[in-house]
């Protein structure tokens, strides 16, 4: 590596001018210094949600609010978050395979490993919809009674049907969940009860947006957290696949073999497994703790 | 291309001597096979304990897990800045000049927040 070459060099050569005292391309210094005050926008942002969690005395649990999959329903915690993950870290292999080729100045390999790249971001990126639009959507919902107790509903085929008075009809099968996000064990209330309860509701709400959430209802932040540390991520995401594939299409076009090196490819991977580190740190403080 | 002098400011004689041969390549390539089976099974490590030990505040089995999963990222977090981003091959410098000024005012971020928020907890809980 470049790097290394001038390491033996002494401090009055390394600082004294007329080159790099970092031992690198302008370009690939300030991707880094740019890199880092990304890293601090999103720490930022995590810190900004462990800050408004630690006032609240309960938080929702990831592995009971994140515990669905596409097309199997409901009971597999937190699976859904570790495929994404491993699609974005494999996706993060790729790339470093990617650069690994272009420092042999291998064209096709190159073409190879930053076209499965793509791939794997864009694969990402959809797994985020389907997970955006089932947080949205909700599980059932909670309703609030007159005296201010919250019940969340069970699992529901479909969704309430409103009445023209405003109220709901209840479920043909009525199913009242303590705990259902929260800490401890969940306690299922059913039958003659259950009815009696749904009697004095004054309230009935489910899905997520910024206002009201109904994975933590005393808590919005919950969702707008949620939205926006994963939703500024999978901006990152989104702008990584483009600019991979503006890279692609120039190395496809032969503009870095005139050039005589692939450091482009380097540079745009630096910013891609930044990304992969981003999400490292999602998962473990929004999903795992 | 310059070749002695290969850390000039004036062309990019970096970029262009950062390259090896096929047998580093084998070498760099084995390294990136190590460093994927280790990030996938500390992720597979982390749902399967994330999966089976539910979350109870307070009690140090959860406090233990709860640690055990901040190590287990700053680990993850090791390999890919230093082996995918090969922050590890760069020179002194650079290591630096990333790595200590973001540290610092992120501990002092992290203080702070702990800090005022436990402040802010205490006043909910007061009424």
């Amino acid at each position: 590596m470049a790097g290394h070459t001038g390491e033996a060099l002494s401090k009055g050569e390394i600082w004294g001018g007329g080159r790099s005292p970092f031992g690198v391309t302008y370009g690939k210094l300030m991707m880094w210094l740019f890199l880092v005050s990304d890293a601090l926008t999103f720490s930022g942002l995590l810190i900004g949600y462990g800050y408004i969690r630690h006032t609240y005395e309960a938080w929702p649990v990831g592995e009971k609010v994140f515990q669905s999959l596409p097309f199997a329903g409901d009971g597999f915690p937190l699976i859904y978050v570790a495929l994404m993950t491993f699609i974005l870290i494999v996706s993060s292999v790729t790339m470093v395979l990617a650069v690994e080729a272009g420092h042999r100045m291998d064209k096709k390999g190159i073409i190879k490993w930053l076209t499965l790249t793509v791939i794997g971001g864009l694969f990402f990126l959809l797994s985020q919809v389907w997970e955006w639009s089932h947080f949205i959507h909700g599980g059932g919902g909670y309703i609030t009674t007159t005296t201010g107790q919250v019940y969340h509903l069970g699992h529901l085929e479909e969704d309430l049907h409103a009445n023209a008075d405003g109220s709901y009809q209840m479920p043909e099968h009525l199913m009242l969940v303590q705990n259902k996000y929260s800490e401890g064990e969940a306690t299922i209330i059913e039958g003659a009860e259950a009815v009696k309860i749904w009697g004095t509701m004054s309230d009935y709400y489910h899905g997520a947006n910024m206002l009201r959430n109904e994975y933590a209802p005393h808590a919005p932040q919950y969702a707008n957290f949620f939205f926006f540390i994963t939703g500024f991520h999978g901006f990152h995401v989104f702008s990584g696949v483009v600019i991979n594939l503006l890279i692609l299409l120039q190395v496809m076009k032969g503009a870095y073999d005139k050039r005589g090196h692939y450091e482009m490819v380097e540079k745009t991977g630096l910013y891609w497994h930044f990304v992969d580190l981003v999400w490292v740190f999602v998962f473990t403080f929004y999903y795992l703790v | 291309m310059n070749m002695e002098r290969d850390d000039l400011i004036v062309n990019d004689s970096y970029a262009v001597n950062a390259k090896h041969d096929e047998a580093h390549g084998k070498e760099m390539r084995k390294t990136i096979l190590k460093v994927t089976v280790i990030l996938s099974l500390i992720t597979a490590f982390e749902v399967l304990i994330g999966a089976t030990i539910p979350r109870e505040s307070g009690t140090a089995l959860w406090t233990t897990v709860k640690f055990g999963f901040i190590f287990l990222t700053l680990v993850k977090a090791a390999y890919i800045v230093l082996k995918f981003m090969h922050l590890g091959d760069e020179r002194r410098n650079l290591k630096f000049v990333v790595l200590l000024p973001y540290t610092a005012f992120i501990l002092y971020l992290i203080f702070i927040a702990i800090t005022e928020s436990n402040y802010v907890f205490d006043m909910f809980q007061a009424g």
